[in-house]
């Protein structure tokens, strides 16, 4: 990573805190956006809460769908669980052109208002990418490699466990990023549908037609996407170097 | 000896399946019925769902399709057999909604349940999964999904559904549905037909130009990872400034607010895919070709329109399909600045807690990505088979 890169990150991140933190202190760039003298600031809640919730909200479906698609991802590469491999491919494809506004939408009627819809459909729709990268990463591990893994006398357990795993698991980071994002704007339109999060100062913008409200609640999910997206990719840049050192070792 | 073992033992697929409309039959309402529309429903399982012949031919099909899935290994067969089990839950819930319903009661509306999802779900599980193994060529997927098309319309049309409280929210907004489906396909069709026109010429030069490639793909990442409600809304700003400063744009219909920021909004996110796959496309092509398009004495234009280009294109459509999937979906959001669409019903029936309502604008986006996800992997086949016919 270059130096300037470097230092644009961390001023990001030095941004994205100070205005979560203390809104306040930019009152005058958004002032200009707020017309008969609305407040500039969002004042009907704390953005550091909403952040929060926000992010516990992506968290805990994002967690949720990873052990879940994980392991189906597993099981549908083992033997026994191979004849539910062309099914779910096609599982995958087809529940990838639900926009994630339907599921939201379709979840609210069975479990109310809150953050139970938004739970859901962050969960559901967060699953077909980690799902999917999982299937790429567990299928594309080479025959070769298994065979020498298998020769070594590794069992069926350790091979998955040792050399399957973390071969995909650069991939498997990848579609948790992909989640990840896709659900940090997803759980902006869960304020739709009154889950806590920073959807409600845009969706307050929208009402009060207060751009500045708008811009902000956008910046700042803007910039969260952007931070997380960019450190998700650094880790998954490590995982993927990781394996190749110790194959170093070994050689 | 191998294929007779397997063609007679269970089907690990096919038996999930069969526990699925198991479940279905036996332990979740079929429909739900309730007093008026936004009342809490009571659920009616089946036996009590449809007159008694309904009951048995929906039974009969159920357990025929169960047994196929779980015994037969013929994807044709398993494939007859889900369309035998579609072909009877989807008449038998319109005609439920007449049965559950007091008579002359205008109030009272019947709703699909779990029962008649699972079902519904089973059987298309069962066809996908035989359409999977079936491994059939685009034309047939092209005529099978013009098939599915021409059955629901069918079904819509002879006025089977027309108890069903889906169709009244139907009935009672026909003009403003219509007029939203034309607005949701010219903000999504549109936006991606804008993209293709900047994205393919942004793509060549991209190709050609290494720190352009760069830039390029950089700044269009970061646009996708914006949330698409933050940027519909952080467009509103520019949009409106526009609008008041600029009269041609506000002769235009340009608003802060509406159609606009949403166009805008689904161009920009579009415009990732194509590029990034107009970029991929030319750098797969061999660089052998090139240089025998060279040796021929073509010109750099003629190389790129008559090799490069027609090479690329099974890639640069997988470009054009993930943006058109994706703007389909997307512009559901456009309801919320003002900008119409399906998404206006989804965000009108959240307001109102209607499911149906929701269900009204939630049903088409999901079939009209649907059908458009089908209709260019079909066509990707296509010009695959014709770039190696022409290899």
């Amino acid at each position: 990573m270059s130096r300037r890169a470097f230092v644009l990150r961390g001023l990001a991140l030095l941004l994205f805190v100070a205005f979560v933190t203390a809104p306040q202190l930019f009152a005058f760039v958004f002032e200009p956006l707020a017309a008969n003298r609305a407040p500039a600031i969002y004042n009907q809640g704390s953005l550091l809460a909403l952040t929060l919730s926000h992010l516990r909200t992506v968290a805990l479906a994002t967690l949720a769908s990873t052990v879940l698609a994980v392991a189906l991802g597993i099981l549908v590469t083992r033997p026994w669980g191979q004849e539910f491999l062309p099914l779910s491919r096609a599982i995958v494809n087809i529940g990838q052109t639900f926009p994630p506004v339907a599921v939201l939408a379709i979840a609210v009627p069975l479990v109310g208002f809150g953050e139970k819809p938004a739970f859901i459909a962050l969960f559901l729709y967060g699953l077909l990418p980690i799902f999917e990268n999982t299937l790429t990463g567990l299928t594309g591990v080479s025959p070769q490699t298994l065979e020498a893994a298998k020769g070594m006398g590794l069992n069926a357990r350790q091979r998955l466990l040792q050399v399957e795993l973390p071969l995909a698991l650069p991939v498997i980071l990848a579609g948790i990023r992909l989640s990840v994002i896709i659900s940090l704007g997803t759980a902006t339109i869960g304020s739709t549908v009154a889950a806590k999060g920073l959807g409600e100062v845009i969706i307050a913008g929208l009402q009060s037609n207060n751009l500045a409200f708008v811009l902000q609640g956008g910046l700042v999910v803007a910039l969260m996407a952007v931070l997380i997206h960019d450190g998700l990719g650094l880790a998954e840049r490590m995982a993927a170097r990781k394996p190749g050192r110790h194959g170093g070792e070994a050689a | 000896m191998a294929s007779l073992r397997a063609s007679l033992s269970l089907d690990r697929v096919g038996a999930v399946i069969a526990v699925l409309i198991g479940v279905a039959l036996t332990a979740a309402p079929f429909v739900t019925y309730r007093a008026n529309r936004i009342v809490a429903g009571e659920g009616r399982m089946l036996a009590d769902a449809l007159p008694p012949a309904g009951v048995a031919a929906v039974v009969l099909a159920a357990i025929a399709a169960a047994a196929c899935a779980a015994l037969i290994r013929r994807p044709a067969i398993r494939l007859a057999a889900a369309a035998l089990g579609l072909c009877a839950v989807f008449p038998a819930v319109g005609v439920s909604a007449g049965f559950v319903a007091p008579a002359g009661n205008g109030f009272a509306r019947v709703s699909p349940a779990l029962g008649f999802w699972l079902l519904a779900l089973a059987f298309a599980l069962l066809a996908a999964d035989a359409l999977m193994r079936l491994r059939l060529g685009p034309w047939v997927r092209l005529a099978a999904l013009a098939a599915a098309g021409a059955a629901i319309a069918l079904l819509l049309l002879s006025g089977a559904w027309a108890d069903l409280s889906l169709m009244k929210e139907y009935a009672g907004r026909a003009e403003s549905f219509w007029r939203e489906a034309r607005q949701h396909l010219w903000l999504a069709l549109g936006s991606t037909g804008v993209a293709c026109l900047v994205g393919l010429p942004l793509g060549m030069l991209g190709h050609r130009i290494r720190r352009l490639r760069t830039a390029l793909l950089q700044v269009l990442n970061i646009v996708q990872t914006i949330p698409s409600i933050a940027l519909f809304g952080i467009l509103i700003a520019p949009l409106g400034y526009l609008a008041a400063h600029v009269p041609l744009a506000a002769a235009l219909g340009i608003r802060g607010i509406g159609a606009a920021p949403a166009f805008v909004a689904l161009f920009l996110y579009s415009l990732l895919p194509v590029v990034a796959n107009t970029i991929t496309g030319l750098g797969q092509v061999p660089a052998a070709v090139t240089d025998a398009a060279r040796g021929m004495g073509m010109s750099a234009r003629q190389r790129l329109v008559e090799v490069e280009l027609p090479l690329a294109l099974p890639v640069i459509l997988a470009g054009i399909r993930i943006a058109l999937v994706q703007n389909l979906g997307m512009a559901t959001i456009a309801a919320l600045i003002g900008g119409g669409g399906f998404g206006t019903f989804v965000f009108q029936g959240i307001g109102q807690t209607a499911i149906d309502l929701v269900l009204l604008g939630a049903i088409p986006t999901v079939a009209l990505s649907f059908a458009a996800a089908i209709l260019l992997d079909a066509l990707i086949d296509l010009t695959q088979r014709g770039a190696h016919d022409r290899d």
